[in-house]
C-alpha cells in the first residue's frame, strides 16, 4: 500500500519534496511521547518578567477523554501585545510566543500581558485573545484554538468569532474563567465540555 | 459585521493531513477531539509568526555530533533541504527544531524503556534558522527504528521529528522525517494515517549524493511544505 513512497526518487534531479511524490503541502505527523527533547529548549512560559506590571497567569489542564491530564503535550500561545500588536511592530523585547510543556497532571502555565484588541477584515474590534495550539502524543495533526478574557463580556458579545458560534456552551469554551491576574483555561480534547477548535 | 464562522462537517476527509480519529493508532482514542471543527474566516486567522533571532540558537545546535565530549556512535549522515511555502517560494529565517531516537533507537527520555543502550555522547535534540533561500541543513546520526507498545510486534520505521514554524501561526507544522526504502512502512500506522500515496511520500527523504560528504557522511534532502492545505469549507 505504500509502494509509492518506498521506491523513492534517487536521481539527483529528482524532485527533492519528496521520493516520487508530486509538489505539495507536507503532512502533519503526531509530535509523539518524546516531544520535550525537542521542545524543552525552546520553551518560554514567561512572556513577561515576574512582578511586571500587569502581568497575568495563565493556568490550565489539558485533559483527554476520561478527563485525565495530559502529561505529555506541549502549548503554544501566540498573542498580541497590550497595544494589538504583533513583532516587529510591538514593543521591543515583546515575543508573542508562549510554550509550555505539559506536567504530570496535564497543567500548563503561561505569564504573559492581556493582549489589546485586534481589527477585524471589516473593520471591526476583535476582543482580546490568544491564539493556542496544542500538540500531544495521539494528535496526529495539531489542533488549534482561542482563549478569550472572562472581564470582556462586552467585547466577547461583538467579537465576530466568539459571537457566530451558535451554542452558547460551546462559546463558553473559549472563555477563561477567574479574575485578575489568575486566570484558569481548560482545554479539553473530547467530552461533553470540549473545547471548540479550529480548522485546519 | 458579518464575517461568518462556518461548521466544516468533512474537515477530516478533505485533507492531505491524516485525519485525528485514527483507531489503528491507539493513542488517539481518548485524545481525538470529536465535534466539527470550526473554519476561522481568513480575515480573523492571526498574520503574523513568530520570529526567533539568531541571539536565541547556540552556535552548535544544527550539528547533533558535537553536543558532547566523544562523538556518538552511529552512521553519520547530512540532513538538508528548503522550507517552502505552498507556492515553493522559500521561506527565509524560520526555525526548525528536530529531534530523535539514537543510532540504537532509543531516546534519551525517562519515558523511554526500551532496552536498547543509551549514548552518553548524543541528545538527540537539533535547531537551526532557514538561510536566505530556506534551506536548512543538520548532521547528525542514523536513528533506530524501535518497538513501541501500539499493537503486537509494532516497530516505528527510522524518522526524525521536525517542527517548523511558516509565515503565518497556522502554518506551523510538526511532522516526522522518514528513510527511503523502509521495510516497516506498511506495518507502521502512523505513516500510513496519511491516506494519499502521493502525500505520504513527501514525508520520504531521498539520498542525495551531492549532500554526501565524501569519506564523512552520507546525504539525505527533505523538503518541507507548509501552507496550501487551506480546507474548503461546506458549502450550505
Amino acid at each position: 500500500m505504500s509502494g509509492e513512497a518506498t521506491e523513492g526518487g534517487t536521481g539527483p534531479s529528482a524532485p527533492s519534496s519528496g521520493a516520487g511524490g508530486a509538489f505539495g503541502p507536507t503532512p502533519s505527523q503526531t509530535a509523539g511521547p518524546y516531544l520535550a527533547i525537542g521542545l524543552a529548549p525552546l520553551a518560554a512560559h514567561e512572556l513577561v518578567e515576574p512582578g511586571s506590571p500587569g502581568a497575568v497567569t495563565i493556568s490550565g489542564r489539558l485533559l483527554d477523554g476520561e478527563g485525565r491530564g495530559v502529561p505529555d503535550g506541549a502549548v503554544e500561545i501566540w498573542q498580541a501585545d497590550p497595544d494589538g500588536r504583533f513583532p516587529p511592530e510591538s514593543a521591543p523585547g515583546w515575543t508573542g510566543l508562549g510554550r509550555c510543556l505539559t506536567d504530570e497532571d496535564g497543567g500548563y502555565r503561561f505569564l504573559t500581558l492581556k493582549p489589546g484588541r485586534l481589527t477585524g477584515p471589516g473593520g471591526e474590534a476583535q476582543a482580546p485573545h490568544l491564539e493556542v495550539l496544542v500538540l500531544a502524543r495521539g494528535l496526529l495533526r495539531q489542533v488549534r484554538t482561542r482563549m478569550y478574557f472572562p472581564d470582556e463580556a462586552e467585547a466577547n458579545d461583538r467579537d465576530p468569532l466568539l459571537s457566530a458560534i451558535p451554542d452558547p456552551g460551546r462559546r463558553a469554551t473559549l472563555v477563561a474563567a477567574g479574575e485578575g491576574g489568575e486566570l484558569h483555561f481548560d482545554i479539553r480534547l473530547q467530552g461533553p465540555e470540549e473545547t471548540v477548535f479550529f480548522a485546519p | 459585521m458579518t464575517t461568518r464562522v462556518e461548521e466544516l462537517e468533512e474537515v477530516e476527509g478533505a485533507s492531505l493531513d491524516p485525519p485525528y480519529d485514527y483507531p489503528a493508532y491507539r493513542s488517539t482514542a481518548l485524545r481525538a477531539p470529536k465535534r466539527p471543527f470550526l473554519v476561522l474566516p481568513a480575515g480573523l486567522e492571526a498574520r503574523s509568526a513568530p520570529v526567533f533571532g539568531e541571539e536565541r540558537l547556540g552556535q552548535l545546535d544544527a550539528d547533533l555530533t558535537r553536543q558532547h565530549p566523544g562523538a556518538p556512535l552511529g552512521e553519520r549522515i547530512v540532513v538538508a533541504g528548503r522550507l517552502l511555502d505552498g507556492e515553493g517560494r522559500p521561506i527565509a529565517g524560520k526555525l526548525v527544531e528536530v529531534w530523535q531516537a539514537n543510532a540504537a533507537g532509543r531516546y534519551a527520555h525517562s519515558v523511554d524503556d526500551h532496552p536498547a543502550p543509551l549514548d552518553p555522547n548524543f541528545t538527540g535534540y537539533g535547531r537551526c534558522l532557514t538561510g536566505p533561500g530556506g534551506e536548512y541543513r543538520f548532521l547528525t546520526v542514523k536513528p533506530g527504528s524501535y518497538p513501541w507498545a501500539n499493537h503486537p510486534n509494532a516497530w516505528r520505521p527510522a524518522h526524525i521529528h521536525f517542527s517548523v514554524f511558516g509565515r503565518s501561526f497556522p502554518e506551523r507544522l510538526v511532522t516526522q522525517m522518514y528513510f527511503p526504502g523502509d521495510p516497516l512502512f506498511p506495518y507502521d500506522p502512523i505513516f500510513n494515517s496519511v491516506g494519499d500515496p502521493s502525500a505520504r511520500a513527501r514525508m520520504v527523504s531521498h539520498f542525495d549524493l551531492e549532500l554526501t560528504e565524501p569519506g564523512f557522511a552520507l546525504g539525505y534532502r527533505y523538503d518541507i511544505v507548509v501552507g496550501g492545505r487551506r480546507p474548503t469549507p461546506v458549502d450550505r
